[in-house]
């Protein structure tokens, strides 16, 4: 239940601040969300660009890359996910430690991107762990990670605390953990995640 | 030739290109490589001491039809009397003449500084015997070029220090740049396919409503059986 604006601003001009726990949990945790050291190919250049001074991406929370899965809070798939790297990625994916969101940067990371029929190339890393946001582009550019940033401060800024649709952290039978992908003799195995990944239909 | 000259009994063959590169290469046994390699960079003259590229190519069995004329004794009737005629008749017959995996090295001369020098090594046939000789002795550059090789192409060099995969996983069990590689199924998602994509796509579709078929035809045995 969100405090309505109108009587915010009342009560600011009185001197008196009011919110909510919502609020207040959700604005801390948007704030500080510290993404794992984690780049494949080509978009990673991009993403060390987002974070260096003419981009600056610490303003926006991302204070420190921390390169331990285990005290990050979120993970940037930046590039081509090859079908050699892809249990490593859903491995790292399971030893973050919740809330823990996922941007796959780049048209590589959403679909396989231009080299999507390429025989070691996995066409898209949503088909094993789920993705917060996408970003489109090839590369996309500093500016389109910072939005994406902010599109993904947002959407925890409206997670709810408790009913059905709560954040994973905080429903006990939700599932953190996802299968890592086998390497069999001619593919992956399972070649995408049914959980994960719906396959999308295709309306003709 | 000064291979021939120094590697005694070295076949060398002047393999030469067409187009406008105009790259032409020697295509050498690899009974006599390593000797040959040997000479090609540690000769005064020659000095090919930087290899720069191994590549693989797959040469796929290829079938011939011919048009033969053969002459063949055959009874007819002539003229009302059954004779014994000589006909002779066109026939198509087909063989196939068996392909094989090919190495290309090419080689410059830093000291000399010219290059770059092209030299060709083909297996026996793509199936079986698939070795060829290292040159990862002579030149370092090959070791992770022909690893790669290996990987890709199939190709077994023997006298390589660490023969493994490269970039696909050591329980991988094809050879992705061979002209009969056919990727693995995981078409399910296409939106913009063309050409071999979009077969692919289709099939893997058919394979879906077949096995949904299958599959409610299996749910109404059970209903009906319950």
């Amino acid at each position: 239940m969100a405090v309505d604006e109108g009587l915010k601003i009342e009560l600011g001009k009185q001197g008196v601040f009011v919110t909510t726990i919502e609020e207040l949990y959700n604005w801390g945790r948007r704030s500080s969300i510290w993404p794992m050291q984690f780049g494949l190919a080509c978009c990673a250049i991009e993403m060390i660009a987002t974070t260096m001074a003419r981009y600056d991406l610490a303003r926006f929370g991302a204070e420190v890359f921390r390169p331990s899965p285990r005290q990050a809070d979120m993970m940037i798939i930046s590039g081509t996910v090859t079908k050699k790297m892809a249990p490593q990625v859903v491995r790292l994916y399971n030893q973050m430690a919740e809330p823990k969101y996922v941007i796959a940067m780049g048209a590589c990371a959403i679909s396989g991107g231009p080299f999507k029929q390429g025989y070691n190339v996995l066409k898209g890393i949503d088909r094993y762990i789920p993705v917060d946001v996408h970003i489109p582009g090839c590369p996309p550019r500093p500016e389109a990670l910072i939005q994406a940033f902010m599109t993904l401060q947002k959407k925890i800024d409206g997670q709810h605390l408790t009913g059905p649709d709560r954040p994973r952290h905080l429903n006990a039978e939700a599932q953190g953990e996802f299968p890592v992908p086998v390497q069999g003799e001619h593919d992956l195995e399972p070649t995408s995640n049914p959980g994960v990944w719906p396959v999308p239909i295709t309306i003709r | 030739m000064a291979i021939e000259a120094a590697v005694p009994g070295a076949g060398v063959e002047l393999v030469s290109n067409p187009s406008v590169c105009g790259q032409h290469s020697l295509r050498i046994t690899p009974e006599h490589a390593m000797a040959v390699a040997r000479f090609l960079r540690d000769d005064d003259e020659l000095r090919l001491d930087f290899l720069s590229n191994v590549t693989g190519v797959d040469w796929p069995d290829k079938e011939i039809a011919e048009k033969v004329k053969v002459t063949r004794t055959a009874k007819k009737t002539v003229d009302g009397v059954e004779k014994e005629v000589e006909e002779t008749v066109e026939e198509t017959r087909k063989h196939v003449e068996p392909g094989c995996l090919e190495a290309v090295y090419h080689l410059f001369s830093m000291t000399n500084k010219y290059g770059p020098v092209v030299i060709r090594m083909r297996t026996v046939n793509r199936s079986d015997q698939v070795e060829l000789p290292s040159l990862t002795p002579i030149w370092r550059s090959a070791e992770f070029q022909e690893r790669e090789i290996f990987d890709l192409f199939g190709i077994v060099f023997t006298g390589h220090p660490d023969l493994r995969r490269l970039l696909m996983w050591d329980e991988f069990k094809d050879h992705p740049m061979r002209r009969d590689y056919v990727e693995p199924d995981d078409f399910e998602y296409e939106p913009t396919a063309h050409d071999e994509v979009m077969e692919r796509a289709q099939e893997h579709r058919a394979k879906l409503v077949t096995a949904e078929t299958v599959g409610a035809a299996g749910q109404e045995r059970t209903d009906t059986g319950a």
